[in-house]
């Protein structure tokens, strides 16, 4: 090879920084997730739905102009007409400010279930991640003992003691128990990311260990959590449908979906009616959220975003 | 001033490994660093070069053993004083991919440690974090960005603007370019070089690379199972190897001079790497040692100065030496 003076060689301007052009607007976390949240048309139809089906749980009694448990002598059983939107049950109450009045009952068990759950198993769970060791593993063993008792049994015996039927009875004998899995769920989580070597970046640079939880942990965790929340919204209204149903939930004169599918379940055959409207709403509000969840699932993945 | 930034005395690691039994992943170290210098830190995986760098920077705490950093002495360190060290001494990670939160944006994870340490407000923080995006040669509207965005190279550079984010004097590499690509590899090491020149920065550069270890380092340290087998210049260690395990990881280099093979005998070492769970007696490197006898199983070789600044921890590293001038 010859020798070429240097003097020769010269920079002919190619800029590292020129070729990692592209920039975007600043947006933070959360309103990018509800960008995202937006392009999705599954998601965001079981947004809008379920925004309406609350406004009518919240508003819809009173339009039909008949309180739920006002009884029309003259129209028992009757077919939905003018007069009774959805029909009329045995007694002759309108089918239609019914449902609204159990949505009331059944949507705030399964929120209410939801979020109970959500924050204990997340506090429990948490505890358990982050300390490790020995309370680990008896807080672990506590919560596999609570979840292998059948929460049938714990139903039963807490509407015996409470003396009680009502959505709170309800409401405390669900998440007794059911916030376990969600224990479990977080503390598998926070194990996953303690182990990230982020948080061994923040401890090196000095964040003290509550921020070090508050701003890498949680926000970890948070979506998954969220997420599950909306899976579990379903369920609750669902076991509160099912409770009902059997007769070991809300009674009368309260009522609510389940308790509604439930009296309406004998005169089936010849009033198909009666069923079908509290079947729609439990079916659609769980759709809904389960269609959410995965939405929201996607949304609050940054990696997705593009 | 004192010349040396750390003095690690005797310095121990040992973590339970189940059943009564401990794995001694950092075994008595000692080592100096002085400022402004780079010291190399070699060894196999698992032979405790990332332990040993954790526990200088009081991320794991030390099982016995000193660690004196500027003077003090860092192990009592607690509340302020203990800040002021994480000011002082960074860490470079492994994995770019995990070392940093995928919830964060870059200008975020870069202004973690400022929001610890100076009192800046936003337009400020803002200001430094660009000047920092700078710096390691990425654009400041890469702040708004998310790590998955970014490729490789490019999150390992945030991570090293994250350390120098607190102006610290001390930073341990810890294998900051084994996860990158080879040409992603040389722009990272350039970039730590010129930053050490720049800011005048000490670093203690863990590696498995050994041609890497030679470009950027003064002094290189050889570890096996935990132990510190030998320490001299960059340049001694590459030409006149003494210890037997670090001639058979020089004789591994791959030499890029096709022309000029040959001239070297390739040293095989025998078996595998002990559990430093179960340790040999003794010198660790016993087992596999061409050159063992009876008083490597019964003594511990300490590391001792053969000639000036070379440091090794053999019993026979004297004799092997004649022999292979003889040879």
């Amino acid at each position: 090879m010859q020798n070429i003076p240097i003097e020769k060689f010269q920079i002919t301007g190619l800029n590292e920084n020129s070729m990692e052009a592209a920039s975007r607007p600043q947006v933070g976390y959360l309103r990018d997730a509800w960008m995202r949240l937006r392009k999705n048309k599954v998601a965001t139809a079981s947004l809008i739905l379920l925004f309406v089906i609350v406004l009518m749980v919240m508003i819809g009694p009173k339009l039909s102009g008949y309180a739920f448990e006002q009884i029309d002598k003259t129209a028992r059983n009757a077919a939905p007409c003018a007069k009774h939107w959805f029909g009329t049950d045995k007694l002759g109450r309108d089918i239609f400010a019914r449902v609204w009045i159990s949505g009331r009952v059944s949507l705030t068990i399964g929120v209410l279930g939801a979020l109970i759950c959500a924050v204990i198993g997340c506090i429990y769970g948490g505890i358990a991640a982050y300390f490790g060791g020995a309370v680990d593993t008896v807080m672990m063993r506590i919560v596999e003992i609570l979840i292998s008792v059948p929460y049938l049994i714990v139903v039963i015996v807490f509407s015996l003691v409470l003396q009680s039927k009502g959505i709170l009875t309800l409401i405390l004998a669900m998440t007794i128990t059911g916030w376990c899995t969600m224990a479990r769920f977080v503390r598998a989580q926070m194990l996953a990311i303690k182990n990230e070597e982020y948080i061994l970046a923040a401890q090196a640079l000095g964040v003290r260990p509550w921020k070090v939880i508050l701003r890498h942990m949680i926000p970890n965790t948070l979506s998954t959590v969220i997420v599950s929340i909306t899976f579990d919204i379903p369920g609750y209204i669902f076991s509160e449908a099912f409770l009902s149903y059997i007769g070991l939930g809300i009674q009368p004169p309260n009522t609510s979906w389940g308790v509604m599918a439930s009296s309406a379940q004998s005169v089936f055959t010849f009033y198909p009616y009666q069923l079908f409207f509290p079947a729609v709403m439990i079916a659609l509000t769980m759709l809904c959220f389960t269609l959410l969840g995965d939405g929201l699932r996607d949304a609050l993945d940054p990696k997705l975003r593009k | 001033m004192n010349n040396q930034l750390i003095e690690v005395k005797d310095l121990c690691k040992y973590f339970p490994a189940g059943k009564g039994n401990t794995l001694k992943a950092v075994d008595h170290v000692n080592l100096t660093i002085n400022r402004g210098e780079t010291l190399g830190l070699v060894g196999e995986s698992g032979c405790g070069k990332t332990t040993c760098g954790r526990t200088i920077l009081k991320l794991y705490q030390p099982t016995a053993g000193q660690v004196i950093f500027d003077g003090k002495d860092i192990s009592g360190l607690k509340g302020k004083e203990l800040l002021k060290f994480k000011k002082r001494a960074q860490i470079i990670f492994q994995d770019p991919y995990s070392s940093l939160d995928p919830r964060m944006t870059i200008g975020e994870i870069i202004a973690e440690g400022m929001d610890v340490h100076c009192n800046y407000n936003k337009k400020e923080r803002d200001a430094k974090v660009a000047e920092l995006l700078n710096s390691v040669g990425m654009k400041e509207d890469y702040a708004n960005r998310f790590a998955h965005e970014l490729s490789g190279g490019q999150r390992q550079r945030v991570g090293i603007a994250r350390a120098l984010a607190v102006d610290p004097d001390f930073i341990v590499c810890d294998e900051p370019i084994s996860a990158l690509d080879v040409s992603i590899q040389a722009q990272v090491v350039n970039l730590l070089i010129k930053l050490q020149r720049e800011r005048g920065l000490t670093y203690l550069f863990i590696s498995h690379d050994l041609s890497m270890v030679r470009h950027i380092s003064d002094r290189v340290g050889v570890m096996y199972l935990g132990s510190l087998v030998e320490m001299t210049g960059s340049g001694e260690i590459f030409a006149h190897p003494l210890h037997p395990y670090t001639k058979v990881l020089m004789s591994a280099i791959p030499v890029a001079d096709p022309e000029a093979n040959g001239s070297e005998e390739e040293l095989e070492i025998k078996g595998e790497v002990p559990s430093p769970v179960h340790a040999p007696s003794g010198c660790k490197f016993r087992t596999r040692c061409s050159y063992a006898t009876d008083i490597c199983a019964q003594e511990v070789p300490e590391l001792r100065e053969v000639t000036e600044g070379h440091f090794v921890a053999c019993h026979h590293c004297g004799e092997s030496g004649e022999q292979q001038k003889n040879a």
